[in-house]
């Protein structure tokens, strides 16, 4: 028995709980349950009404019988009595029973919730805690139902006491984060941001939890929470330690709050004040240089609380990713910690470095700590510390150290744990197609992998290896050699039987020259481990066979032998009997020439991102593959593709990672070739260009030929792309489309009615695009109003190449419809079809007219007509800064008048529309509402639809 | 903090909190599957880990193991701290506190856990303050006319 006994004893709770622990047995302790179970049973259902004392003792014991990992169907009713008892005690143990039990039966809810508001009107706080803890604790849809709207009012009230604050601010913040729909904060914004001044650093402190959650959800409406929170954390780290009393840990100011004022700011980027951002960089400043102060304090508290302040400080920096200095002291910061002797700290900066390595600034500094690294990854004792120097090593891997980095952690696989082996063969398997310049080197890194962690090796890891060889011929003799020497160890992993037996099924006759490597010799070597190996790379092997047979028809004889033996033949397996029926007949009846189309070699893979990328990034989630540039991945390598904003946002989650994503049973061509064609009159069933295909079943395979067939002859229709057409309203250059094969630029010039505009079509691939053609089309209406000529263009564009066309444009009468620029082009045998919104807008064809103050006002008086003007009100899309609205407005086509409206915060605007058969003058005004984040766009010219459309374009620019 | 769980050297559960919604039947196997994690590490390890997509701090007491579960954003370090401003709280609260105290009043750590963190979150980091709230609720055992003078001026509604 222990000597406390606070507040209340219950003795009986404690005979209790010692008898069940001098149990010997878990049947004893079951059994001593079980006869308390019946007593209390039959206590709460028994004539003599219980006492308080005793109702809380059998509450209190269910409880603990629960918390012990027993079941507990019974007791909630007596519980939710306890509730609206007087003593303080029976009312707590009620609530605690509730708290860790809660039921979703509706009649105790409705209950428990009578009790929960009886206490929080009851305007004592004691009670009001309770109460409060006790939603926080369930945090339930019924209970957010009934209390959401009440709680607010309660945190912001003058006369709550702080305790009371506190709770509800946390209470509202678990509803906030169960039900958001349910918190309704529009009109506490203000008072709960005003919080942060609090006297009450704990009302501070859970204010700030809650606004960090509500600031995550609509981070505008808490915008003004920045300034409050950058002078609270100036204070607190400018504060002697011992300013703050008992909020000073171990000689730390205020620890729990930094981090989360820091934590805060990361909702948001850098202050735009200039004072208020200085003011925060000193504080940035003052945590690090404190860093390098010596120790308050010797013990361990110390230190963390320090630090903890000082590794959010870094993520704050890292996240506003602005501030080189800033980034660079971080970095150096977190070198030193590489090599402190407490392992927590090791670990966090490892952790911390893999974001540091991401941005442009500190990315070089982090490279100068490799050496370092690298010896974490031989030397830490933990696997969770190796993991992360694993990860950094990723993270800060690049052309000029990804050969020491990848053979770094090739030699680590071998002693790796076996928790994190697949991952790290990911890695290299990324980093080593990435960074290669030199294929021979990637090729020879994957094969490594295999050899030494061939059962970490996944599918997408080999069909990678596979369709790089394929789309590379500088690499697939290296390809073969080096294969063809792999598989005469004598033990080879079946993943290594799989890529040679494709590869040299594709490639063996580059090496057949060599008399060591003749067909004879590469058949044999690859038929030895023939029944060693499972069904599907058995099958895989029957289809190396049969390319074997095309390749190298010396050795057709002995290829025939094997495929007619019974054990092929007859094989129980129904896919490989097929298989070697087809290709045995195949082989017999097709002429040398059939054969040679069927069993043409794999056509090259269409770009696509990596798909051992696809499976990084489903393993670990998308947020947390640090550092790899989406856009930029392509099979080639070579990095060329500096893209622009646009195609990381489009490439991310593009379709074909999606395709990715889905099962594939091996790596798969998207387009057929038009060999299909003569396949398809074969009358066979089988998609002869996908021989190599492990799923294919009998029935599969006729859809499947049906399927490819109607691809390549009708190429689906396209939908018209229209995601950047808006961004040209105030521009007239940049990238218009992107995919992963084609990227569009344009260049435009007008002047009057005309206009010309180059359009750029970049070949993102190494392939070439064949039958390329790109015309404009109008419709019926448009082509009336708006003439437009395309000159034709080259129907080859080589890979890598960009091809020009010249589009001249004029306007004869104002328009609202834009044309369509259609492109088609054949790439890897399949149609590609692509329809483009060409921004061709009505203000491309003003001409800005200067006029003065008086002028402007005449006019304005004169287009008073009511459907000569147009006017809309909406909120701001976009930060509203006044250099960047009259660059847009400028950009729009008219000129800016200054000094004309007499309030300078709106903006007005004068221009003529110039068509061929009229001109129509044109006056606009926007008044921005910075208050309101709203604004109010007024236009008027001589014609209304003029006033419609332009109206239409510019207020989608704000 | 999605949830604290204290567990002795042998495994057992002596206290959990969960501050994310979740079935019993999921509770007890992030339970029983964490507990074997944590006890399989060696003494020196980190006491940071990756679990599912989640992060764990823990640190060992004498015979108990105190382990959080945060977010990816999450601070580590102030979460250890957390842990240790927890069992400063203990401490003063039953005197030298040890494995018995949280057994035999199980529901008093679970009080004083509720003054301090709520939702997962620092609700009150002042020690004094927490223990101060602790020891009135003590205080507060009888009955409604105490009460009633201890915060004279309110009214209390309570039936």
């Amino acid at each position: 028995m222990p000597a406390v006994s606070k507040g209340d004893g219950m003795r009986g709770l404690a005979v209790f709980i010692s008898d069940i622990r001098n149990c010997k047995s878990k049947e004893a302790e079951v059994k001593r349950i079980n006869k308390e179970l019946a007593n209390i049973r039959s206590k709460f259902k028994g004539d003599k009404a219980l006492d308080g004392y005793s109702k809380k003792k059998y509450v209190c014991k269910l409880l603990f019988i629960f918390l012990l990992g027993h079941d507990i169907d019974f007791g909630h009713m007596e519980a939710v009595n306890l509730l609206s008892s007087n003593k303080y005690t029976e009312k707590q143990i009620g609530y605690l029973f509730i708290s860790v039990l809660v039921n979703s039966n509706s009649d105790l809810i409705r209950l428990i919730n009578n009790g929960l508001k009886n206490d929080l009107n009851s305007r004592n706080p004691t009670f009001m805690n309770l109460a409060l803890h006790c939603i926080a604790n369930v945090g339930s849809r019924e209970m957010a139902e009934a209390f959401a709207s009440q709680i607010p009012s309660i945190l912001v009230a003058g006369d709550t006491m702080d305790s009371v604050k506190q709770s509800a601010a946390l209470c509202l913040l678990r509803l906030n984060r169960t039900c958001p729909d349910l918190v309704p904060m529009g009109e506490w914004t203000a008072r709960v941001v005003h919080l942060l001044n609090d006297q009450h650093l704990g009302v501070v402190t859970s204010a700030t939890s809650l606004i960090t959650t509500l600031a995550q959800k609509s981070p505008e409406d808490f915008k003004t929470s920045i300034a409050l929170a950058v002078a609270r954390l100036s204070r607190i780290v400018t504060s002697a330690s011992i300013d703050l009393q008992d909020y000073t840990y171990y000689f730390v100011a205020a620890p729990w709050l930094s981090v989360k004022l820091l934590r805060l700011l990361q909702c948001y980027t850098p202050p735009e004040d200039a004072a208020l951002r200085s003011r925060l960089t000193e504080c940035l400043e003052t945590i690090l240089n404190k860093a390098q102060e010596p120790p308050k304090s010797k013990k361990v508290q110390h230190s963390n609380a320090k630090n903890a302040v000082l590794f959010e400080a870094i993520a704050l920096i890292i996240h506003y990713d602005s501030e080189p200095t800033l980034l660079v002291r971080a970095c150096n910061q977190l070198g030193q910690f590489l090599q402190h002797r407490e392992t927590n700290l090791r670990y966090l900066a490892l952790e911390s470095m893999c974001t540091l390595a991401s941005s442009e600034f500190s990315h070089e500094a982090v490279k100068t700590h490799i050496d370092t690294v690298i010896n974490a990854l031989k030397t830490e004792r933990d696997v969770s510390v190796r993991q992360r120097a694993v990860d950094l090593l990723y993270a800060m891997c690049d052309r000029s150290n990804s050969k020491q980095i990848v053979a770094e952690m090739l030699s680590y696989l071998e002693n790796a744990d076996y928790s994190i082996r697949e991952e790290i063969v990911l890695k290299v398997a990324i980093l080593a197609e990435k960074y290669a310049v030199d294929y021979t080197w990637y090729v020879d890194t994957i094969l490594n992998l295999i050899r030494m962690a061939g059962d970490y090796v996944s599918e997408e890891v080999w069909y990678r290896v596979i369709q790089i060889v394929i789309n590379r011929d500088d690499v697939q003799g290296y390809a073969a050699k080096t294969v063809f020497e792999a598989l005469q160890a004598p033990a080879c992993h079946e993943n290594l039987v799989k890529v040679g037996g494709y590869i040299l099924g594709e490639f063996g006759n580059l090496i057949a020259g060599d008399s060591r490597s003749s067909p004879l010799v590469q058949f044999d070597l690859l038929h030895s481990k023939f029944h060693l190996c499972s069904v599907p790379t058995r099958a895989l092997l029957l289809s190396a066979y049969i390319k074997f047979i095309n390749l190298f028809p010396e050795v057709k004889a002995t290829i025939q032998e094997v495929l007619r033996s019974d054990s092929q033949l007859r094989n129980a397996d129904v896919e490989l009997q097929q298989r070697a029926i087809e290709y045995l007949r195949l082989s017999c009846i097709a002429s040398t020439d059939i054969l040679a189309t069927v069993l043409e070699e794999m056509p090259p893979f269409p770009e696509r991102e990596s798909s051992i990328l696809a499976k990084l990034k489903r393993k670990k989630g998308p947020g947390n593959v640090p550092d790899i540039d989406d856009a930029r991945w392509n099979v080639n390598g070579n990095g060329n593709a500096e893209q622009s904003e646009s195609a990381e946002g489009t490439n991310k989650f593009s379709p074909s990672l999606m395709a990715d994503l889905l099962p594939t049973n091996r790596p798969r061509p998207a387009s057929s070739s038009p060999t299909m064609l003569s396949a398809g009159t074969m009358g066979s069933a089988h998609p002869f260009t996908d021989l190599l295909n492990l799923n294919s079943s009998p029935s599969a395979g006729a859809s499947l030929l049906v399927d490819v067939l109607s691809d390549s002859s009708t190429p689906a229709s396209a939908d018209v792309s229209e995601e950047n057409f808006s961004r040209f309203v105030c521009k007239n250059n940049g990238v218009i489309f992107e995919n992963q094969l084609l990227q569009i630029g344009l260049k435009s010039e007008y002047r009057q009615n005309l206009g010309r505009i180059y359009v750029f079509f970049g070949n993102k691939t190494s392939a070439q695009f064949l039958s390329f053609s790109s015309s404009v089309t109008s419709s019926d209406t448009l082509k009336t109003q708006l003439n437009v000529h395309t000159k034709p263009v080259d129907p080859t564009v080589e890979g890598g190449a960009q091809l020009q066309q010249i589009l001249n444009i004029e306007c004869l009468s104002d328009f609202t419809d834009a044309p369509v620029l259609d492109i088609q082009f054949r790439y890897g045998g399949a149609l590609q079809n692509i329809a483009v919104k060409l921004p061709v807008m009505l203000n491309k064809f003003f001409q800005p007219t200067e006029m003065a103050s008086q002028d402007f006002f005449q006019r304005w008086k004169q287009l008073g007509v009511p459907q000569q003007e147009v006017q809309t009100i909406f909120k701001a899309k976009h930060p509203m800064d006044t250099d960047v609205t009259n660059a847009k407005i400028l950009g729009f086509g008219v000129a800016l008048l200054d000094g004309v409206d007499p309030s300078p915060a709106n903006f007005v605007g004068a221009g003529v529309i110039h068509t061929k058969n009229t001109q129509v003058g044109c006056l606009l005004r926007l008044e921005p509402n910075t208050q309101a984040l709203m604004y109010r766009l007024t236009l008027r010219t001589s014609r209304e639809s003029v006033s419609q459309r332009l109206c239409d374009l510019l207020s989608d620019q704000f | 903090m999605q949830f604290m769980l204290l567990f002795s050297r042998q495994g057992k559960l002596r206290l959990q909190k969960w501050y994310v919604p979740l079935s019993d039947k999921e509770k007890k196997k992030i339970t029983r599957e964490l507990v074997q994690t944590v006890l399989a590490r060696k003494p020196k390890m980190c006491s940071f880990l990756e679990w599912r997509d989640l992060k764990v701090v823990y640190k060992r007491y004498a015979s108990l193991y105190f382990c959080c579960a945060i977010e990816d954003q999450d601070n580590e370090l102030i979460t250890l701290e957390i842990i240790h401003r927890y069992v400063e709280l203990l401490d003063k609260y039953f005197g030298s506190v040890c494995e018995l105290d949280i057994i035999f009043n199980f529901e008093k750590a679970y009080f004083i856990l509720d003054e301090f963190l709520l939702g997962g979150e620092a609700q009150e980091t002042s020690k004094k303050t927490v223990l101060k709230a602790i020891e009135q609720a003590d205080l507060l055992q009888e009955n409604i006319d105490f009460q009633m003078r201890l915060f004279a001026g309110t009214v209390c509604k309570t039936p």
